[in-house]
C-alpha cells in the first residue's frame, strides 16, 4: 500500500510538474525553425499562474454548465493519468477492463467542454462543438483498436498490463502491429491535442478554430484550468505514445524516470517539427486523415489476428 | 444605337477635358452609352455624382470608363432629378455606385435591386434620405436589412466589427448550412472619415497628407493618383527624374505588401516558416522606402510637381545592392510555401472566383488577374517611367486562393526587376516643378495600379479652378463583392484564408 501512495505521488508530481513544460518545447521547436528567439521555456507556467491570479468575467446568459466545463476538463487528466504507467512507473490505479474508463473519461471531458461552448449561445462557439464532437467521434475507433492489439498482445484488459512489461517482448512478436498503432496513436495525439495539421492551437480567427473557439468566452481561473488541462491531456496522451516507442526497463527507477522525461521532451520536439514543416488541412480533409488512421489501426488488428 | 452618332469624349490616364465642350445626354443616351461601352469591353473605373452648380440645378452624373484596348477613357455626362432608372440588372459593375449615389445625395436609383448603405453616414446635401433614416442624427454603422435564409439547419454567423486579429472593422453576415456558406453579405462604412468631401473648394494645405492616408498602405498609390490630377488640371510637366522615383517608390510599396501577405496566408494556415521570414522581409522592403523618404510607408515623397526627396548616386547604389540581397532571401521564402505539397492542398481550389464575375463584378488588380482578366493600369494606362519599361502582364487562371497568391508572387518577380531597370537608368535632372494654379471648368482622371488593383481619382474644377468634387475609388472598392463572390458554397472555415487572399482594405472603401 505505501508503495502505491509513493506511485500516486510520484505520478502527480510528474504530471502537474512537467505538463506545461511541453507546450514551452514545442513553441521554442517552432521558433527554431522560424528563427525567432521564441517565448521562454516556462512561458505555459507564468500563463497559469497569471490566469490564477486574476478575476472572472462571466457572460449573462450562461449558467453553472459554463463554469462546469473547465473544471471537468482539469479533473479528467488527472484522473486519466492515475490509470497509466509513466515509462515503467506503474500506474496507481488498475482495474481489469480500466481501458474503457479511460476513453470515457476523455468523452466526458469534451461532453462538458462542448457544453460549456454551447451554454454561451454564441454562434462561433457552437460551430467549434460541433467539430470537435464530430472529430473525436472520428478519432474513437482508432484509439479502440490500439487498446484491442495491446490487450491481446498482454493478455489483460487494464493499462497499466497493455503497456507494461510484456510491451517489450510484443515489439519482438508484433512489430508491424506496434508500429502501425504507434502511428495511428501520435494521430490521436495530435488530433485531441488540437495540433496542426488538424487545428491550429496559435490562430486567432475564430472561424477557422476546432478547440480554441469554444473557450473564447473563459477567462481568468477558469481558462487557466482550460490550458491547465490541455497541458495534462497533452502529457497524458503522449504518456502512452512515449511508452509505446520506449518499452521496457532499465531496472534503475531514476534511470527510467530520465528515460521517460526524454521521451516526452522528444515527442514535444517532433510535434513541434511537424507544426513547422506541414500547413494545416483543409478542415474537409480532417474526417478523412481521421478515418484512414482508424483503417489504419483496423489493420493492425487484422495483421495480429492473421 | 444613338451612341454611333454622339462621340464620346477621350482622355488618356493623367489627362483633362474641359467641361464646356462635354455635352450632358438625356439619361436615356447616357445610359445607353455606357452600356454599349460595356458590352464593348469597357469597365466603369468610376461613376458618380456632382452637384449642379446652382441652387435649383439637379445632380449631375458623371461615368468614367476604361478602355483598355484603346489605352483612353470616356466620359459621360447626364443630369437627374430626384430618381433615376438603376442600371444595375444591366450592369453589375455600378452596383455600389449607385447606392453610393443614392446615399451621398439622396437621389434614388429606382429598381436597384440591392439598394442598401454603404458607408452610413448622413445625406451630404438635401433633405432626403433613400432609407428614410432621421437627418439630424448621424445613421448607426451596420444598421440594415441583411439577406437572410430561414430553414432546418441553417445559421446565421455575424463576425465583426471587433475581430480577434488586429485587423480594421468590419461586419461579415455568414448564411451557413452547417459548415458551408450559402451567402456572405459585408458591411462597412466603420471608418467613414469624409475624406472627398474635404476636398471641396481644394486643394488644401492638407490634401496631400489626406490621400497619403486614404488606405495606409497604399500611400504611394493613393498619393500619386492625387498628384496626377492636380498637375493635369494646373498642366504641369513632370521631370523624368521624378516620375522615376514614384516608380521606385510604388514598386517597393508593392514589393512590401505582397510579401507581407503571401506571408500572412502562411500564418493563417499555419505554415510557419515563410510566414515568418515573410515578415521579416515585409520590413526589409519597407526600410527601402525609408531609405527613399525617412518613411517606411512613403509618407511625405510624392509631391504635386514631383517628388519631395532626391536619390544621390551612392544611395541608388545602396538600394540595389539591398535588392540583391533581400531578392535571394525573398525568392527562397516564396519558393519554400509554393513548393510545400500541404500548402497546395490547402490553396488549390479555395475560393474560387469564375472569370465571368469577375469580369461582371468589374474587379481590378490582384483579384481580376486571377481569374485570368488582364487589368494592370500600368499596362494599359501608362503614364511616366512605365510607358517605356513596363511590358509583364501577370495572369492566373483558376481563381481561386492558390491563384492570388501565385499572381502576387510573379507581381514581386516582375517588380524588383522594375526596380533594377529603374534604378540602372535613372534620368539626371530636377525632382520637382512648381504646380500653377488649375484650369477652371475641367475634369481630370488619374488611373495608378496600386499594389492591390487599379487606384482612380478624378478631379472636377469649378469656374474659379478650386476643386468642385473630388472622387477617389480604391481598388478594395470593387473587389469586396468579389470576396462575397468567393465564399459562395465554400466552407466557413476558409473565410479566413479567402480574405486575406483578397487582403482588401477597410479604409480605403470607406474614405
Amino acid at each position: 500500500m505505501k508503495i502505491t501512495i509513493l506511485q500516486l505521488f510520484l505520478h502527480l508530481l510528474l504530471l502537474f510538474g512537467l505538463s506545461p513544460l511541453l507546450s514551452g518545447v514545442i513553441g521554442k521547436t517552432k521558433a527554431l525553425f522560424a528563427g525567432r528567439t521564441g517565448p521562454p521555456w516556462l512561458q505555459l507556467y507564468y500563463d497559469i499562474w497569471k490566469l490564477f491570479g486574476k478575476g472572472l468575467v462571466l457572460s449573462r446568459v450562461t449558467t453553472w454548465v459554463f463554469r462546469a466545463g473547465p473544471v471537468v476538463g482539469l479533473a479528467v487528466p488527472v484522473l486519466a493519468a492515475l490509470l497509466i504507467p509513466f515509462g515503467s512507473i506503474g500506474a496507481p490505479l488498475s482495474f481489469t477492463g480500466d481501458l474503457i474508463f479511460f476513453i470515457y473519461l476523455f468523452g466526458l471531458a469534451r461532453f462538458f467542454t462542448a457544453c460549456a461552448a454551447l451554454d454561451t449561445g454564441s454562434a462561433f462557439e457552437g460551430m467549434g462543438a460541433v467539430r470537435e464532437v464530430t472529430f473525436s467521434c472520428l478519432a474513437e475507433p482508432t484509439v479502440f483498436f490500439a487498446f484491442i492489439v495491446l490487450a491481446r498482445l498482454s493478455g489483460s484488459l487494464s493499462l497499466d498490463a497493455m503497456f507494461g512489461q510484456t510491451l517489450a517482448a510484443s515489439w519482438h512478436s508484433a512489430a508491424p502491429s506496434l508500429l502501425l498503432i504507434l502511428v495511428c496513436l501520435f494521430l490521436v495525439t495530435l488530433v485531441e491535442n488540437c495540433r496542426i495539421p488538424f487545428d491550429d492551437p496559435n490562430t486567432h480567427l475564430e472561424l477557422t478554430m476546432i478547440h480554441e473557439v469554444m473557450v473564447l468566452d473563459h477567462s481568468g481561473p477558469d481558462l487557466g484550468m482550460i490550458l491547465y488541462g490541455a497541458a495534462m491531456k497533452l502529457f497524458v496522451l503522449g504518456a502512452l505514445v512515449v511508452r509505446l516507442f520506449l518499452p521496457g526497463t532499465t531496472g534503475s527507477m531514476i534511470l527510467d524516470l530520465l528515460l521517460f522525461a526524454g521521451g516526452m521532451l522528444l515527442l514535444a520536439v517532433i510535434i513541434g517539427v511537424v507544426e513547422s514543416t506541414m500547413a494545416r488541412l483543409r478542415l474537409l480533409r480532417i474526417p478523412q486523415l481521421l478515418v484512414g488512421a482508424s483503417l489504419l489501426s483496423f489493420f493492425s488488428l487484422i495483421l495480429l489476428l492473421r | 444605337m444613338k451612341n454611333d452618332v454622339l462621340q464620346p469624349q477621350l482622355l488618356k490616364n493623367g489627362g483633362t477635358i474641359d467641361l464646356t465642350q462635354l455635352a450632358s445626354l438625356g439619361y436615356e443616351d447616357f445610359s445607353g452609352c455606357l452600356l454599349a461601352e460595356v458590352k464593348a469591353g469597357g469597365r466603369v473605373a468610376a461613376f458618380f455624382g456632382v452637384p449642379g452648380a446652382g441652387e435649383n440645378d439637379g445632380l449631375e452624373l458623371f461615368a468614367v470608363v476604361a478602355r483598355d484596348r484603346h489605352a483612353n477613357l470616356a466620359v459621360y455626362r447626364t443630369e437627374v432629378g430626384t430618381s433615376f432608372p438603376s442600371l444595375v440588372a444591366s450592369c453589375p459593375q455600378l452596383h455600389l455606385f449607385e447606392r453610393e449615389i443614392a446615399e451621398q445625395y439622396g437621389v434614388k436609383p429606382t429598381g436597384h435591386p440591392w439598394l442598401k448603405p454603404v458607408r452610413f453616414h448622413r445625406v451630404w446635401q438635401g433633405q432626403t434620405d433613400v432609407w428614410g433614416r432621421p437627418l439630424d442624427q448621424h445613421p448607426r454603422p451596420g444598421d440594415m436589412e441583411f439577406y437572410r435564409v430561414e430553414g432546418e439547419g441553417v445559421h446565421e454567423v455575424a463576425v465583426g466589427p471587433v475581430h480577434a486579429g488586429i485587423i480594421e472593422p468590419g461586419h461579415f453576415r455568414f448564411q451557413c448550412y452547417g459548415e458551408k456558406v450559402m451567402h456572405l453579405e459585408i458591411s462597412l462604412g466603420y471608418q467613414h472619415r469624409g475624406i472627398e468631401q474635404m476636398q471641396f473648394q481644394g486643394p488644401h494645405p492638407f490634401t496631400m497628407a489626406q490621400m497619403e492616408t486614404i488606405a495606409g498602405d497604399t500611400t504611394i498609390g493613393h498619393g500619386l493618383a492625387h498628384c496626377q490630377v492636380i498637375e493635369a488640371l494646373s498642366g504641369c510637366e513632370v521631370p523624368e527624374r521624378a516620375q522615376a522615383i514614384r516608380a521606385l517608390a510604388l514598386e517597393l510599396e508593392r514589393l512590401a505588401n505582397h510579401v507581407g501577405d503571401i506571408g500572412a496566408l502562411a500564418g493563417d494556415i499555419g505554415f510557419l516558416p515563410t510566414a515568418s521570414f515573410c515578415g521579416r522581409l515585409r520590413g526589409d522592403y519597407l526600410n527601402l522606402s525609408a531609405a527613399l523618404c525617412g518613411s517606411r510607408f512613403g509618407r511625405g515623397l510624392v509631391r504635386p510637381g514631383g517628388v519631395h526627396f532626391d536619390l544621390d548616386a551612392t544611395l541608388v547604389r545602396e538600394v540595389l545592392t539591398r535588392i540583391d540581397e533581400i531578392e535571394g532571401n525573398t525568392l527562397g521564402a516564396l519558393d519554400l510555401f509554393f513548393d510545400m505539397p500541404s500548402v497546395l492542398a490547402r490553396l488549390e481550389g479555395t475560393g474560387r472566383v469564375s472569370r465571368s464575375t469577375a469580369e461582371d463584378l468589374g474587379l481590378v488588380g490582384v483579384a481580376a488577374k486571377a481569374c485570368g482578366v488582364a487589368r494592370d493600369s500600368r499596362f494599359f494606362h501608362p503614364t511616366g517611367v512605365y510607358s517605356h519599361l513596363f511590358d509583364e502582364l501577370i495572369t492566373e487562371e483558376t481563381g481561386d486562393v492558390m491563384a492570388r497568391a501565385r499572381v502576387r508572387y510573379r507581381e514581386v518577380v516582375v517588380s524588383i526587376d522594375l526596380l533594377r531597370r529603374i534604378g540602372a537608368n535613372l534620368p539626371a535632372g530636377i525632382i520637382k516643378v512648381p504646380v500653377g494654379p488649375l484650369q477652371a471648368n475641367s475634369l481630370a482622371v488619374s488611373l495608378v495600379e496600386g499594389w492591390r488593383g487599379e487606384v482612380v481619382h478624378v478631379g472636377i474644377t469649378d469656374a474659379h479652378g478650386r476643386l468642385r468634387r473630388y472622387k477617389i475609388i480604391d481598388p478594395s472598392f470593387h473587389n469586396w463583392n468579389g470576396l462575397a463572390m468567393a465564399l459562395r458554397d465554400e466552407q466557413i472555415s476558409d473565410f479566413p484564408l479567402c480574405n486575406k487572399s483578397f487582403n482588401l482594405s477597410y479604409c480605403g472603401f470607406d474614405l
